[in-house]
């Protein structure tokens, strides 16, 4: 993984498309990082929540005395000690924000909206101590009646989470209240007409379970707040200035009283973009007067930190016979957990983007229920949707006994389609990536016994947005970069590689740091696929920073104008130029920081941007799929995944991202689940019955990384990260409908499930026999 | 919580008859552990059964095994006699859990922790498998099929604790073999597991044979039913049909997060099948694993 081998579309470069080795590896193979739960503080206290043992209530009284009586108890808190929140919702990052519901979910008010929603906590001398304080603190509930089934909450008659919720983007408004926060609608031409026109029309209802996104970190930080309220966080996030906003926002505090520091990350996936120890243990922490640790356990974290939607769908695609799809139809109803804020939205846009597409309309739903809130997971929303159609998209191609990527090639998002959702598309690698995967080995290969073979596009926008960087030139030339999006996959190496390359400074003389919210100006998270982009382009525009102040530095040391010297890009150094050329010996960074403090001091590079132009990644997937009869388990044997990274900085991070994503997307599309009882309880809060993929589950998953450069980065840049979770659902579900002559329209498609399709259609065969 | 650890059977069924709380016997503790640490346990004593030697051992004599209740399935695995005689018992024994896991997790503790998907169960049940066990009155024994009696529930009474399994010498012509069905490949619990021990004469007829399943009912089940079905056939399709059948009827599972009863018995009978034939592969001479 280490040759230094170039892919051959990115020959302009000497460091971008290399594989050297990160800068944060050591450590992190040696146990040295530092992750969430590894800091730990003099004087520190145990603080623990205490979780609701219901699944929806009135909470009628709430007494803390005697927890607060209990010896070893510094200080405990409950809703009414935060500031109060409005409610209103606003645009946010991938998603949207609404402070109220935020507060409710990290500590409930009037109501427990699930089982394990938050509902006090406490800081005490140790684990022991804090857990017998829970235990003494009484509540009074009035159980209420609960619903957790999406389709169970649209209809007529079930419990209400909120008496007062009108459905949004219904004209007129709804008079009486429902579970359905929000309706979404998007359409593009005429489907009627479209389907009019279509020869062939397939029409089918999906569902799919939540799923959690699974990281291995647990939630965990420490806060610690002075007695004139500077206060102090070191957290696990993907974004820690929107901690900051979110605390200081839910605390009532200005935001300069929080200094928050990113740890070191253990997965997050979206999963680590909202809060909910962070609030709790400022607050602790301010009325302990002591630093206060917080972690949750891996029940806490599956049983009450957001998964994504479950859903159920319905989507209808014509087509004519000559594989040409007029018209696709999708409705889609999300389960939002239990306060408003599913990626609906997103669904409906991703649905049908893989194609260019005359007549859309897609009609989406925010549903609450008596389940934990979702939070973003992984192109928030695009994998459920996409599902749906690219199974339908599947069914189509073998019904019009076509190639299923020859069918697809015929529909493909190229530059210039009009998206449903709005934008006209530029430059992208759709019809790239199914070219690649039809003219892979992997497609070729003959399938063995009860095995078939699917394929599945994807799709995901991508964001840039708030990023500040700055680069330091030190007194011996060698540099030292601060960002301030958490890295996530690899994102240091990346940063340091296109620094390395703008200045022509070895890599090893680049020291990446990932800054506190002190250190540098405003960064939006790391989401939306947009680390590598942004915080990229910033570290570009730093180090041309430097390159123009090296340029003045030298100036002056000639006694020249600014524009009689220049940056010469193949040595790395600058010159004289024009008349003068040749006058000056060049001088390279580290000759121009030896002479910086007597030409005006310290050599900064800074660049503050909003990332604008962050182009959409496609993606070609393919997946041979065994599926034993009897049993019905499915094993993973072959995958491909093919996707467009605009420019691969480093080859490995990008096959990495690949490589996570569908790992996520079989744990997605074969065992990942949250089983309900009839009471209402999460059944399988932890790894052992919440089944994610473990190691020897998967084959070698094999990338082909798609060159098609975006024009707006200064590299090439798009996103990577998400996209590649897509297309696996539909992947896996197609070959499995190859190999067992059945449709599946359900995730996940555990073997119970399969065995009982498989038996169902072996008895309608019998019968017709 | 008091912490013990007696270097004799004798002083730890001592501690365990005087214990007026709830005692616990801590082998391995990757069941005991976890269930204290997530609240399902508050023992008033532990007692650490490590530093018994008895209990550590492996000890082979007439052909036949006696492995101490507190032997991990590493240690199974790294005795060769056990693994040729035995391969279906080791093979379960390391189906638990991780490799780290298999490193703590001992026989004892697979049994004594009373859930009926425990992977060992079947395949000593299958084998015939006995269980010594040491107590205030001194010592009896029980086939391993009489230890568990529910979930959670074992045939000891107060005072009582396991000191070791007695193993049969493998059979001449003989073979045994252990399969589990799980969603994933590894690091789960079993859904149905089967345990089969078949022995055949001169000219391959089967002259014994045992079958155990496990999940599949509040206890691991010994099929008696499978067993008749094979024993003096040639264990030809026919046979081992009946003995599958027989497998499924003795299945009364329930339905839960892990699987729904239908999907229970019949795959009941889809391992007991795959089992069979892995056991005859193994009786025939066949070596290789199935894992």
């Amino acid at each position: 993984m280490q040759d230094k081998a170039k892919s051959p579309m990115s020959s302009e470069f000497s460091v971008v498309g290399t594989r050297p080795v990160r800068p944060d590896g050591v450590d992190k193979v040696t146990g040295r990082a530092r992750f969430g739960a590894d800091l730990n503080l003099s004087g520190q206290l145990t603080g623990a929540v205490l979780r609701s043992p219901h699944v929806h209530a009135r909470v009628l009284k709430i007494d803390v005395s005697q927890a607060l009586a209990l010896e070893g108890v510094k200080a405990v808190v409950t809703q009414k000690d935060f500031a109060p929140q409005v409610n209103s919702t606003t645009a946010f990052g991938e998603g949207t924000l609404n402070l109220m519901h935020m507060l409710t979910n990290v500590l409930a008010g009037d109501k427990v909206l699930f089982h394990g929603h938050p509902i006090a906590a406490v800081a005490a001398t140790n684990a022991a101590v804090a857990k017998r304080a829970l235990k003494l603190i009484k509540v009074d509930y009035e159980v209420l009646p609960h619903v957790i089934d999406v389709d169970e909450a649209m209809a007529l008659g079930a419990p209400l989470l909120f008496p007062d919720m009108i459905t949004e983007g219904v004209k007129p408004a709804p008079t009486t209240p429902s579970n359905i926060a929000k309706r979404i609608d998007i359409v593009l031409g005429d489907v009627e007409a479209g389907f009019k026109v279509a020869d062939v029309i397939i029409e089918r209802s999906f569902k799919t379970a939540p799923v959690h996104q699974g990281y291995i970190e647990p939630h965990a930080c420490v806060a610690t707040v002075s007695e004139d309220g500077q206060a102090e966080l070191w957290v696990s996030t993907q974004g820690h200035w929107i901690v900051r906003m979110l605390c200081a926002k839910l605390l009532g505090w200005d935001i300069n009283k929080i200094k928050v520091t990113a740890a070191e990350i253990g997965g997050g996936f979206g999963g680590k973009t909202v809060v909910y120890l962070e609030p709790l243990a400022l607050l602790l922490s301010q009325k302990s007067r002591r630093p206060v640790k917080m972690v949750m356990s891996r029940e806490d974290v599956i049983r009450a930190t957001g998964p994504t939607s479950g859903s159920s769908m319905t989507v209808k695609i014509g087509a004519t016979n000559d594989g040409r799809i007029v018209a696709g139809e999708a409705l889609l109803k999300y389960q939002a957990g239990a306060l408003p804020g599913s990626p609906v939205g997103p669904g409906c846009m991703c649905a049908f983007a893989p194609y260019d597409l005359p007549n859309v309309k897609v009609t989406g739903y925010d549903v609450v229920s008596n389940r934990p809130k979702v939070a973003a997971y992984r192109a928030p929303g695009a994998p459920i949707s996409e599902y749906a159609v690219e199974a339908v998209v599947d069914e189509l191609a073998a019904t019009l006994k076509m190639d299923p990527i020859e069918f697809r090639l015929k529909n493909v998002a190229k530059q210039g389609t009009k998206a449903a959702y709005g934008p006209k598309f530029g430059p992208v690698g759709m019809a790239e990536s199914l070219e690649a995967a039809k003219a892979s080995a992997h497609w070729r290969t003959p399938l063995g016994k009860n095995q078939g073979r699917g394929v599945a596009a994807g799709f995901w926008f991508n964001i840039g947005g708030e990023t500040t960087v700055s680069l330091v030139l030190n007194e011996d030339g060698t540099l030292g970069l601060t960002a301030g999006t958490p890295d996530i996959g690899g994102l240091r190496a990346s940063l340091c590689m296109m620094a390395s390359e703008e200045l022509k400074v070895p890599l090893e003389k680049i020291r990446v740091q990932i800054g506190d919210t002190n250190q540098l100006g405003y960064n939006f998270l790391t989401g939306g696929s947009r680390s590598t982009f942004s915080s990229g382009m910033a570290t570009v525009e730093a180090a041309r920073d430097i390159k123009k102040e090296a340029v003045r530095r030298a100036a002056k040391l000639w006694e020249l104008p600014e524009e009689a010297v220049e940056w010469d890009s193949g040595s790395g150094s600058v010159r004289p130029a024009g008349p003068n050329a040749g006058k000056h010996t060049p001088m390279t960074l580290v000759d121009i920081a030896r002479i910086a403090g007597k030409t005006g001091g310290p050599i900064v590079g800074y660049s503050r941007l909003n990332a604008h132009g962050a182009a959409p990644s496609f993606a070609c997937h393919i997946a041979d799929v065994e599926v034993d009869p009897e049993t019905g388990k499915a094993s993973i044997v072959r995958y491909t995944a093919i996707q467009d990274a605009g420019r691969a900085i480093h080859p490995s991070y990008v096959e990495g991202q690949y490589q996570g994503g569908v790992a996520q997307g079989i744990g997605w599309a074969l065992n990942e689940e949250y089983i309900y009882g009839t009471d209402g309880k999460l059944q399988n809060a932890g790894f052992l019955d919440y089944r994610i993929p473990v190691a020897s589950d998967l084959p070698m998953l094999d990338t082909i990384i798609i060159e098609v450069p975006n024009p707006t980065h200064p590299y090439g840049v798009r996103g990577v990260g998400e996209t590649c979770i897509i297309p696996p659902l539909a992947a896996i579900s197609n070959a499995m409908s190859m190999a067992t002559g059945v449709r599946f329209a359900e995730l996940p498609m555990s073997p119970p499930k399969v065995l009982a399709a498989l038996d169902k259609a072996r008895a309608a065969n019998t019968a017709k026999m | 919580m008091r912490y013990e650890a007696p270097e004799s059977v004798e002083k730890a069924c001592q501690l365990l008859a005087d214990d007026v709380g709830h005692a616990r016997i801590l082998a391995g503790g990757t069941d005991l552990l976890v269930q204290i640490k997530t609240d399902v346990l508050d023992p008033s004593l532990l007692i650490d059964i490590k530093k018994i030697q008895e209990l550590r051992e492996i000890n082979t004599g007439s052909g036949g095994f006696r492995i101490g209740a507190a032997v991990t399935g590493a240690e199974l695995k790294e005795h060769d006699g056990l693994r040729a005689a035995w391969p279906g018992i080791v093979e379960a024994a390391n189906l638990i859990g991780s490799t780290q896991v298999q490193g703590r997790a001992t026989l004892g503790g697979n049994l004594c922790n009373g859930s009926p998907a425990a992977d060992s169960v079947p395949a000593l049940i299958a084998a015939g498998a006995k269980v010594v066990i040491a107590g205030p009155n001194g010592r009896r024994e029980l086939p391993v099929e009489d230890i568990m009696v529910g979930v959670r529930k074992l045939a000891l009474t107060k005072g009582e604790l396991i000191v070791s399994f007695i193993v049969p010498p493998r059979p001449k012509q003989g073979g045994d073999a252990y399969l589990r069905f799980i969603p994933r490949t590894e690091m789960d619990i079993a859904v149905v597991g089967c345990g089969v021990s078949l022995q055949l004469d001169a000219d391959g007829t089967c002259t014994f044979a045992r079958l155990a399943l496990g999940a599949v009912a509040e206890r691991p089940l010994l099929v008696g039913d499978a067993a008749k079905a094979l024993i003096g056939s040639k264990l030809d399709a026919k046979a081992v049909d009946v003995a599958a059948a027989a497998a499924s009827a003795a299945c009364r599972p329930i339905d839960d997060k892990r699987g729904t009863k239908a999907f229970r018995i019949k795959v009941a009978a889809v391992l007991a099948r795959r089992t069979i034939q892995i056991a005859l592969d193994r009786a025939h001479g066949k070596t290789g694993t199935t894992h």
